[in-house]
């Protein structure tokens, strides 16, 4: 079987975000992403929708007069019904001076990943398309999900960003 | 003392390019025929203190080439040497060097020595080819009765009485030990501790500014002159020649006549279209930025203010509501004066091409007259600076298709030089900005022609005004020719791109064979915005007010369908397009029949339209907040604000609604 993440392109991945990673969960798996990409964590609030946007992009919020949208990573991924109560956690990243919040279903911790503890991805078809894996993340008996946030957030599927006319 | 000069170097260049800038549009402007002296003189000190400077931080390069520069200049300004169009282009090529030299000391970028080298030949072969005396120059004005002014005295020395203005000890010494070098200085105080140098030299007044000018503003500083050698001072068969002391001094004088001492005249001198001669400090943009930033969040705030003191009870809290009502005044001032900050004039983009048309028009051996109008018009710097692009585009095409060649202009009995005209006005809540040309106009056949062939979707009925917006299509290009100026199709859509992006418009009108008007219409402010709210299902919008008209509950039967798309509505005479806002946006009104919601009548381009909502929510001055920093481009929105309590709004683009729903209309009433 051939891991599309082989072990050089995890410590290269990890090379570039550094080794911390913020846990959270979505459905029943916990992923990972870079905890330097992660500008604040909130609870969620009312948003202003955005008319024709797709489903997962639930609107945009007043993050202390910057306009922010939110994306349900819940309704994109399809990982059950998203519920919005006072638990209901949104984190805010801070993507190359974009700034996006993600509603997830709840954060753990911060933890720091040594090489040993990253493993390539094995090729299954996961929620998220292999593209945005770094890796997996093993510690003790967690398994982490490493994203790469940074090219899920850019990536035209998410739609957030404009793409220039050539 | 040595001074470590290199802190200076970026005064020097600031200056340098505004002298240079200067240099270029007085020679643009200069008449042949009759060059006034004032010009003549500005265009002159511009070189020499650019000489001045260069000598003092040791750029030879540049001192070089200013020199000869500036001894020509001196020639012609004092009468010895006619000026011709030669000399013009001399010196417009030796500015572009000049530029470029200043390029290499300021970033390191490469210096075309050959172009130097050409300039510096073409200089000396005109200081040596036409020493031919000139006829007298006119000069425009009297010389001034009080004061004789001594004419030119180049051999004999002269007495220079110099008052300098309130300056330090050390300055006055290290000024003292200066001009000591041009000559004998004595020195003596006056009564109020100013200082005041008696300077006996044959250096000129020009000179003696130019050094004092390191220390202090030439406008501070009192000289006159007094004759020592009176070697040819008024011989009667002397042919008139412009004095640099006598002309400013003249127009000067027209008010005051007791004049004991010459006021160095500074390059912006009186009269003429000058400037105002205000003091200003130079502030980074960012600084300025912030302070718009931060009054924006002191609306943002005061507004919520008002909201939440809005339910108090009036007669309980009277004071507090006197007060408030205060701030709101104070608020709304400060806010204006703030966003006038960015507000620059037009002038900024016009000024930079005279030059552009010239020589293109040189180029293309077409001749053009190019004009301005309401170059004092403001706009937001930044705005400003997105303009030029488009607007160079559109001047160039002007050039280069627009008019025709001489032979072309006389044959159709035009004037053989073209007019090409630049204005800016204020129109309503924008500002209109119009590229005229009195060339041959568009072609509409050849227009129709090429879209066709392009696939577009035309017909031959349509409106001239639809017919024109067709050039803006992508790679759409009638030129039968390329050539490195235009042609190749790429320029007029980013144009309009680009204009839109800005929220503005553009709009075409062409007469065959009359010539052709661009104008791009541009909101005045980008921040700050009066705006309508209205309410539709849960959500509410913000209308741009300056678009709109009225508002209206229409009755039942004023409302008509059009072939089962699209609705119209009668609204005193005239039958508006309907454009329900909750279909755009997909949202559950709570009024989907017209007559029992709200119409609120929008105007833009000069069409019509009403929009359906549910309610009006109320007026407020909002503060824009960009939508694309984070997101991207929302079709129908043109930027999200942030309202009294906190939540966000979106602003509604009602240019791009009122397209839309036009296309829309078109399709139904032509197909």
């Amino acid at each position: 079987m051939s891991s599309t993440t082989t072990q050089t392109s995890v410590t290269a991945a990890a090379e570039n975000s550094g080794n911390e990673f913020l846990a959270f969960t979505l459905g029943c798996e916990e992923y990972g992403i870079d905890i330097l990409r992660v500008q604040e964590i909130r609870g969620y609030e009312p948003v202003t929708r955005i008319g024709n946007a797709p489903d997962f992009i639930k609107g945009v919020v007043n993050l202390r007069g910057i306009i922010v949208p939110i994306v349900d990573m819940r309704i994109k991924f399809n990982l059950g019904t998203p519920v919005y109560d006072h638990l209901t956690v949104v984190i805010i990243l801070n993507i190359a001076g974009r700034m996006v919040g993600m509603v997830v279903d709840s954060v753990s911790d911060v933890m720091t990943l040594s090489l040993e503890q990253m493993r390539p991805a094995p090729e299954i078809t996961t929620v998220f398309d292999s593209d945005y894996l770094m890796g997996l993340g093993s510690i003790e008996e967690r398994m982490l999900i490493l994203v790469d946030i940074d090219k899920l957030m850019s990536s035209p599927e998410m739609g957030l960003i404009e793409k220039m006319a050539a | 003392m040595t001074i470590d000069m290199s802190q200076f170097y970026q005064a020097f260049f600031e200056e340098a390019d505004e002298l240079l800038a200067e240099m270029e549009k007085l020679l643009l402007s200069v008449d042949m025929s009759a060059p006034d002296s004032e010009d003549l003189n500005a265009i002159f000190r511009a070189a020499h203190s650019i000489k001045g400077g260069a000598a003092t931080f040791g750029f030879n390069d540049i001192t070089e080439v200013t020199h000869m520069l500036e001894s020509l200049l001196d020639r012609i300004r004092k009468g010895e040497m006619a000026l011709t169009p030669d000399h013009v282009d001399a010196f417009l090529s030796a500015k572009d060097v000049l530029g470029m030299q200043m390029d290499g000391h300021r970033n390191g970028s490469n210096v075309d020595q050959s172009a130097v080298n050409g300039v510096c030949q073409r200089l000396k072969a005109l200081s040596q080819g036409m020493i031919a005396a000139a006829p007298p120059v006119v000069v425009a004005v009297e010389p001034a009765a009080p004061v004789a002014a001594p004419a030119v005295d180049k051999d004999g020395t002269a007495r220079f009485r110099i008052e300098l203005p309130e300056v330090s000890q050390r300055d006055v010494d290290a000024l003292a030990t200066e001009l000591g070098l041009l000559g004998t200085i004595s020195q003596e105080s006056l009564a109020d501790k100013r200082v005041v140098f008696t300077l006996a030299t044959s250096e000129s007044q020009d000179d003696i500014v130019a050094i004092c000018s390191f220390v202090l503003d030439p406008d501070d500083l009192k000289i006159s002159r007094q004759e020592i050698a009176p070697a040819m001072a008024d011989s009667p068969g002397q042919p008139f020649v412009p004095e640099t002391v006598s002309a400013p001094l003249a127009e000067q004088l027209a008010a005051s006549p007791a004049v004991a001492d010459t006021k160095t005249a500074s390059p912006r001198a009186a009269a003429k279209e000058a400037p105002s001669q205000e003091s200003s400090i130079r502030v980074s943009v960012e600084k300025v930025d912030q302070l718009i930033n931060l009054v924006g969040e002191l609306v943002i705030t005061q507004a919520m203010i008002e909201q939440r003191i809005s339910t108090l009870n009036p007669t309980h809290h009277e004071r507090l509501l006197h007060s408030a009502n205060q701030l709101a005044r104070n608020t709304r001032d400060l806010q204006e004066a703030v966003m006038s900050i960015r507000m620059m004039q037009m002038d900024y983009v016009f000024s930079r091409f005279p030059r552009m048309v010239r020589d293109l028009a040189g180029k293309l051996g077409k001749k053009i007259e190019f004009v301005t109008q309401g170059a004092t018009t403001e706009l937001d710097k930044g705005l400003i600076e997105r303009i030029i692009d488009p607007l160079t585009h559109l001047v160039r095409n002007s050039v280069d298709h627009g008019v025709e060649m001489p032979e072309k202009r006389r044959e159709a009995g035009k004037h053989e030089t073209g007019k090409l005209t630049l204005s800016a006005a204020h129109q309503g809540g924008n500002i209109v900005i119009e590229v005229r040309d009195d060339g041959g106009g568009l072609n509409r056949d050849r227009i129709l022609a090429k879209a066709k062939q392009q696939g577009l979707p035309v017909s031959d009925s349509m409106p001239d005004g639809e017919v024109w917006q067709l050039i803006f299509a992508p790679g759409f290009s009638t030129a039968e020719v390329v050539t490195d100026v235009s042609g190749r199709g790429v320029g007029m859509d980013v144009v309009k791109r680009n204009i839109a992006a800005m929220g503005g418009s553009v709009e075409i009108r062409s007469v065959t064979g009359a010539g052709t008007t661009i104008a791009i219409s541009l909101p005045l402010t980008l921040a700050i915005l009066d705006g309508m709210s209205v309410k539709v299902g849960e959500e509410v919008y913000i209308l741009p007010l300056g678009y709109v008209i009225e508002s209206l509950q229409p009755a039942a039967v004023d409302v008509k369908e059009i072939a089962g798309q699209g609705r119209v509505v009668k609204v005193r005479e005239e039958y508006l397009p309907l454009i329900p806002l909750y279909q755009i946006f997909a949202i559950e009104p709570q009024f989907e029949e017209p007559e029992k919601g709200i119409l609120v009548v929008l105007e833009s381009d000069g069409k019509k339209a009403a929009l359906l909502v549910d309610s009006l929510v109320g007026q407020q001055q909002v503060v824009v907040k960009n939508l694309e920093s984070n997101f991207r481009k929302v079709a129908g929105i043109s930027g999200a604000t942030i309202l009294g309590d906190g939540s966000v709004s979106l602003i509604l683009d009602v240019a791009a609604l009122l397209r839309a729903s036009r296309q829309l209309n078109a399709d139904t009433i032509f197909s």
